[in-house]
């Protein structure tokens, strides 16, 4: 890592704490924002001069407060709300020359991102904001969004917080698996939903993954005996550890079960078996420990040299009962076919319901790779149109176009 | 709702379509794009248009038409083909341009036809 990055994680970090902290005080995230990250950009301009300060909250503190103060001053807050301000700077600096840890209020935010109040195609976008510092353009980049929209949608939801008042105190510990789901929801969302062999690399979500990892490191700090955290930690790790040998040297996908396996992170693998484990040992399945199951299976190959299908196939029906979504009952299906024959495979995906499955790429490249297994070239031909004709990334598209000229 | 797909290419992606070895490839992902479009029930209209160097601009200054060879402006990447679409909000149209094989695409709503 380059000092240009340390500085930027340090920042970072610092910005996520930061504005969880000032929020929790202020209730704006808006004008809360717009300080830190006057304040952030002062950081990157300064600290690669004078060098990463002692305690890089407190100078970004510093910064922020006066931008803060400014900002009110200039809209005329009401004394009541100065005064709380400036109390709450000398709190904090009050803090910082203590040397005490600065409060992290991170996992509150989180929850607050998620709150059942907040329209859930938004809670991602604000998680992505509030606790990393990406702009709204980037976010919209992403999620395929017009980024004047995205920015709207982002600043709706923060009136929302705070004009509704929503609350900042972690969920009690009834609401607690209700509330931790949609967390991790959203982090998994961040590292591109429906992950599975045949939609592979998606360049877009590149950047994300980083941030979705980390995200999920932060909350298995806060929460370390939640399984389900470990288990959403170690299938983002099991996906990551593969991201070299998605792509041959010439930009060519290549699937999952074709992967040469020396290319694989050893490294990130043992960090995701890690996490596995420790779920495993509260003795409470849930739906990501059991995608990272499936992923453990996976990377069996690399010592064993073969995929045990029926195995995963077991996995996928765990899944499907307990989260039938599309991508589950596709990998379902592809499990099947390739543990049990092709045409148990294929009965499964012709019992999908058709209005969910006619715009979901993964479906028509495994139905077009069935009906080719099958001898049914027709079929096969029309599924892999379907399928090219969906694609959003150009190498899969190229690897469909490749596939659908192997039929004679 | 109506919205314009507007294709744009660069040179070396206008070149795909006469290169012997990829322009099978590369004509057949788009018939494939607009296949799905037809079968989705959204598509309107379009067209795939020849190279820019192909076409003419009128262009009227002082109350005179000047006639010129080549496209209006000569930026790198030029106009290669639209297609108008027919769904609920830019979100969706969104999400369809991001399926073309185009590398640079431009969605814009359309005015309400004039009765």
């Amino acid at each position: 890592m380059n000092a240009h990055n340390i500085i930027e994680d340090t920042a970072r970090d610092a910005y996520g704490r930061l504005i969880s902290y000032l929020t929790l005080k202020w209730r704006s995230i808006e004008s809360v924002e717009d300080a830190l990250s006057d304040a952030f950009v002062a950081a990157l301009e300064s600290w690669p001069k004078a060098g990463i300060p002692d305690k890089p909250e407190s100078w970004l503190l510093a910064v922020a407060r006066r931008r803060l103060i400014d900002r009110a001053r200039r809209e005329r807050v009401s004394e009541r709300a100065m005064s709380a301000l400036i109390a709450l700077s000398e709190q904090s600096e009050q803090k910082s020359s203590a040397g005490t840890a600065f409060p992290d209020e991170r996992l509150n935010m989180l929850f607050l991102c998620t709150h059942p109040a907040i329209d859930p195609s938004i809670r991602t976008p604000l998680m992505l904001q509030t606790v990393l510092g990406m702009d709204a353009s980037r976010i919209a980049s992403a999620f395929v969004v017009k980024p004047s929209t995205m920015g709207q949608r982002l600043t709706r939801a923060k009136a929302k917080i705070r004009t509704e008042r929503l609350t900042f105190a972690m969920p009690d510990a009834e609401e607690l698996p209700h509330r931790l789901d949609a967390v991790l929801e959203a982090i998994y969302a961040v590292y591109g939903s429906g992950w599975d062999d045949y939609t592979g690399v998606d360049p877009r979500r590149k950047g994300l993954v980083h941030e979705a990892i980390y995200l999920g490191k932060l909350l298995a700090n806060y929460l370390p005996g939640e399984p389900e955290v470990q288990g959403l930690l170690a299938l983002m790790l099991h996906c990551e550890a593969r991201r070299e040998a998605r792509i041959d040297a010439s930009g060519s996908y290549i699937p999952l079960s074709e992967q040469d396996t020396s290319r694989w992170s050893t490294q990130m693998i043992k960090e995701a078996e890690h996490c596995l484990r420790a779920a495993s040992h509260s003795n409470r399945i849930g739906r990501f420990q059991l995608l990272a199951a499936i992923q453990s299976m996976h990377a069996q190959r690399a010592r064993t040299g073969s995929i045990e299908w029926k195995g995963i196939a077991l996995l996928y029906e765990g899944l499907a009962k307990l989260s039938p979504t599309i991508g589950v009952l596709v990998g379902r299906a592809a499990a099947v076919a390739e543990g049990y024959g092709m045409e148990r495979g294929f009965a499964l995906l012709e019992a999908m319901p058709c209005d969910k499955i006619m715009n979901y790429q993964p479906y028509w490249a495994l139905k077009a790779y069935l009906h080719m297994q099958l001898g049914r070239q027709e079929e096969a031909r029309s599924a892999y149109s379907r399928a090219i004709g969906l694609c959003e990334d150009p190498s899969i598209r190229q690897f469909l176009y490749q596939q659908a000229n192997r039929i004679t | 709702m109506h919205y314009t797909l507007l294709f744009h290419g660069s040179p070396e992606e206008f070149s795909l379509r006469t290169d012997p070895l990829r322009q099978e490839e590369y004509s057949a992902s788009w018939i494939h794009y607009e296949k799905v479009l037809r079968d989705s029930g959204i598509f309107v209209s379009g067209a795939c248009l020849y190279a820019p160097e192909t076409a003419t601009t009128l262009r009227r200054r002082e109350g005179e038409m000047l006639v010129q060879d080549g496209p209006i402006s000569e930026t790198k990447e030029q106009l290669g083909g639209f297609f108008i679409i027919d769904v609920p909000d830019l979100d969706t149209a969104l999400e369809w341009a991001s399926r073309c094989p185009s590398n640079a695409v431009e969605v814009r709503p359309n005015l309400p036809q004039m009765k």
